[in-house]
């Protein structure tokens, strides 16, 4: 019943997930009772009120009051999914109180046609940025290597690492225009507004499989991905980014294996470049 | 009640001098209400037209990314598409203006232009609409803009890339294109504001005596609903528009933030303004604007169920209030486009609950449509396979707005397939079904002469199962996650790959749909010297525009002798009375 959607959706790997899946399977029951009744009845009424069959219509028509029962039902099932669970559902995951102790915080940072990713580093805290040291390839977020707290900031391209059962934070920007953050698997998405910096709270419950994890997946496209959900330009269909989910001790090795971005004054390397790695647009 | 004893002044003029007009101002600069219809229905099944032809060449480009485009593909441009292949570029050029011409100048200048020009004097008895003049600066306000959008195809960078929704700061750092499409679209705001303070007037003042509100055809309220959401949802847009074009021309920055950084280059601009502003006034005007699209398509379907059941509508009371509140709820629904812009728990709360709500005047609307057919006489003509097919059509369409409407189900469904799937069954198979009913309902009533039926059903059953094989997919390619706006259709996403099969089943209906339209084409034009003649009245109707007028009306003040209304709109099989239906201006007992 709570599943009959799931055979055209992608997997659920978040811990929100199911009861958003089992929220929108109720809704298609819903719209999948009151059409197959409508079509019934009206299947039904075209063949027994064809002209050759009744040649004089009836002046009063339904007598009945069956659509009062009809409409009460719709408003009574619409109040229960609203207040029962769309109203609910929307305040724990989007304005929960309290907050989660202990989140991995991450930015993430939408370019054309690329993905940000920004780790605060051991301190916790993130560096400062300033638009107006951003360059290309080199220092993408602009973080500006005069504040300690940047010393140990690891930042990438489109390849997000994130540790399993943990809540999760991403802090969501944009440099340029509207982007939206969507992670299929993990039914997460969110607008990237210009201009703001938009909490996004998941959990992963699961690990992301070996053949879901880059490079094995990205011949047999079984990535889980960061998809560009709204246009961003001509590049908006190639805004493709990649993120894994981790065991936790395997994550914190992970992060331990960064280098830190900045670390003047020799260039840095970028940690993980990708064959899908985006250019700045053109 | 207002009464009209006699025409207004206007109308007495013309008919005091029966001078023969010359061709221009008979038909081009015309003030006659039909004609200035007949002007908005051939213009706007041109760009109808146009605009499918957009996404035919986009259908194919998704079918089979990559691979040029037959024929026409070398006629495209170099700059849109070398060698035949659509670059990214193009492909969102199309697409922004394949929503554009649909909605701006397609659909709502054939539902409210055509239709409602057409058909609204004739069914309250009117000589014509109340400002002749108002009405002939409305199409030509329309034309223009229609002219501009068309033009900026050949502007260098081509047309608006943006998205019909031209969301800053994409749009204001697009191409040119993008500001032709802004002037264009001030035209057709400033065209249909002229028209609804037209049909306004006209409803409340020209109504022929007896004619009361609930006597009113369902068609003239959908009008009249429509004509208010037209006047108040669209001023908005127009000050928003001009805000953009600021922001364009002026380099102003009322939807651009401080701090924007656009390919590495920090943007010269003030700043400080905010780009979800736009799409709170960009909203305002749009979801009003698809009831706009919708209740003049609920008026058509009204009119031919009524009459092809040979009974009276079922519930038209309800359905009438229904409506009314339908366009007060529309303009406090705007925000549940916006669900997934950060929106916290309390305005979403609000945003929710009033989609819940106005979901259920629709339901009344519709319920009340399917209860009309019990206890019918059913005439399965031309016009009634379209009326009938928009019913389970357009409630596919309602339906799915559900989990649209309801925010955290929207998290998942928003801005994928899934949406484009709902909102096409709402304007597709719903709207344009509703459109293609009305053609052949009231072409008897233009030219005195009846389209034919053979090639409307030729017309009817290709284009009802292509056009569900184009957006049925669309909810299971949706379901997958598969985004919209994407060149390749999703080719490069591992999400995608499950569904992708569909590209290519969608785009063969597509194409089959367009085939589909060729035997309508061809009976539209041969009726109209060829059809087969019919008296004014073939339907049997009891309106006064088949009951009181002759077909075609007579050229300055429609009817012969001025009517007056006894009865409501549908008193078909009446008990009592000999014939199945009794005209509203049949002098008589009230029926």
């Amino acid at each position: 019943m709570k599943d009959f959607l799931a055979r055209w959706m992608p997997l659920d790997a978040s811990t929100h997930g199911a009861e958003l899946d089992s929220m929108n399977a109720l809704v298609h029951w819903l719209m999948a009772v009151l059409f197959v009744g409508w079509a019934l009845y009206f299947l039904f009424v075209l063949f027994r009120f064809r002209a050759s069959r009744q040649p004089k219509a009836v002046y009063e028509g339904s007598k009945s009051h069956f659509s009062t029962w009809i409409e009460g039902g719709v408003v009574v099932v619409e109040a229960i999914l609203l207040i029962g669970f769309a109203i609910p559902a929307w305040a724990k995951w989007v304005t929960p109180h309290p907050v989660d102790s202990d989140p991995l915080v991450v930015r993430v940072v939408g370019e054309q046609f690329a993905w940000n990713v920004h780790y605060p580093g051991a301190d916790g805290v993130f560096g400062q940025t300033d638009v107006h040291l951003i360059a290309g390839g080199t220092n993408p977020l602009g973080l500006d290597a005069k504040d300690p707290a940047s010393h140990d900031d690891i930042v990438s391209v489109n390849q997000l690492h994130l540790p399993v059962d943990r809540p999760i934070t991403v802090l969501l920007s944009t440099k340029d225009v509207i982007h939206s953050f969507f992670l299929p698997v993990m039914r997460v998405k969110q607008d990237a507004i210009p201009g703001q910096e938009i909490p996004v709270r998941f959990e992963a419950k699961m690990t992301t499989p070996p053949e879901s994890t880059l490079p094995a997946c990205a011949a047999e496209k079984s990535c889980w991905e960061i998809a560009c959900a709204q246009l961003c330009g001509l590049g908006h269909y190639r805004m493709r980014g990649f993120y894994t989910v981790h065991e936790q001790g395997a994550f914190e090795s992970w992060l331990a294996s960064q280098d830190p971005f900045v670390a003047p004054p020799e260039p840095e390397p970028e940690p993980e470049a990708t064959p899908e790695e985006a250019e700045p647009a053109a | 009640m207002s009464v009209l004893e006699k025409p207004p002044p206007e109308a007495e003029d013309h008919a005091d001098h029966h001078h023969p007009e010359p061709f221009w101002k008979r038909y081009i600069f015309s003030q006659d209400h039909k004609v200035i219809g007949l002007q908005y229905a051939f213009t706007a099944l041109f760009f109808l037209l146009f605009g499918f032809t957009l996404m035919i060449l986009m259908r194919w480009q998704l079918a089979w990314p990559g691979r040029p485009i037959p024929i026409i593909g070398g006629l495209l441009g170099e700059a849109n598409a070398p060698g035949g292949i659509m670059l990214p570029e193009f492909y969102n050029q199309l697409g922004a203006m394949h929503g554009t011409i649909m909605v701006f100048l397609g659909i709502v200048p054939l539902a409210v232009g055509a239709f409602g020009n057409y058909v609204v004097p004739l069914q309250i008895g009117a000589p014509d609409m109340a400002f002749p003049k108002l009405n002939m600066a409305s199409y030509w306000c329309y034309f223009p803009g229609g002219l501009i959008m068309l033009a900026s195809f050949f502007v260098p960078g081509g047309a608006a890339n943006s998205g019909w929704t031209s969301y800053p700061p994409l749009s204001t750092i697009a191409t040119q294109g993008q500001t032709w499409w802004l002037v264009g679209m001030i035209f057709l705001i400033t065209s249909s504001l002229l028209g609804s303070v037209n049909f306004i007037v006209t409803i409340f003042q020209l109504r022929v005596k007896g004619l009361t509100f609930m006597r009113l055809p369902f068609f003239v309220h959908a009008q009249l609903v429509t004509s208010f959401l037209l006047l108040l949802a669209f001023p908005p847009l127009e000050a928003a528009g001009i805000f953009q074009l600021l922001d364009r021309v002026l380099n102003t920055s009322f939807f651009q933030p401080s701090g924007l950084v656009i390919s590495g280059e920090v943007l010269e601009a003030a700043g400080g303004g905010s780009p979800l502003l736009w799409q709170h006034l960009f909203w305002f005007l749009a979801h009003p604007e698809v009831y706009v699209l919708i209740l003049p398509a609920l008026g058509i379907v009204a009119e031919v169920i009524a009459n092809n059941t040979r009974k009276p509508l079922w519930g038209y009371k309800s359905m009438v209030y229904a409506t009314i509140f339908l366009g007060f709820m529309s303009f406090i629904v705007w925000a549940h486009h916006m669900f997934l812009t950060g929106m916290g728990t309390t305005i979403s709360s609000f945003f929710q609950t009033t989609t819940m709500i106005i979901s259920i005047p629709s339901v009344v609307i519709l319920t009340a449509l399917f209860i009309s057919l019990w206890g019918a006489s059913i005439r399965f003509t031309t016009p009634m396979l379209f009326a009938l097919a928009f019913l389970p059509m357009f409630g596919i369409g309602g339906l799915t707005g559900l989990p649209l409407g309801l925010s955290p189900t929207d998290i998942h469904l928003h801005d994928t397939y899934y949406v484009i799937g709902h909102f096409h069954y709402v304007v597709a198979p719903g709207t344009i079904f509703a459109m293609f009913a009305g053609i052949y309902y009231w072409f008897p009533k233009i030219t005195g002469r009846k389209m034919n039926d053979f090639l409307g059903r030729l017309h009817f059953w290709p284009s009802f199962i292509f056009i569900n094989g184009i957006f049925m997919p669309m909810f299971i390619v949706g379901l997958a996650g598969v985004s919209r706006r994407l060149w390749d259709g999703g080719e490069q996403y591992a999400h995608a790959q499950p569904v992708l099969e569909w590209n290519l089943f969608m785009s063969i209906s597509a194409f089959g749909l367009l085939f589909a339209q060729i035997p309508f084409m061809i009976n539209l034009f041969w009726s109209i010297k060829k059809g087969k003649k019919v008296d004014s009245n073939p339907w049997q109707a009891t309106t006064l525009e088949w009951a009181a007028a002759p077909s075609p009306p007579v050229g300055h003040g429609n009817f012969v002798e001025v009517p007056a209304v006894y009865r409501g709109p549908y008193e078909y099989s009446v008990p009592g009375h000999p014939d199945d239906y009794l005209p509203q201006n049949l002098p008589g007992k009230e029926g």
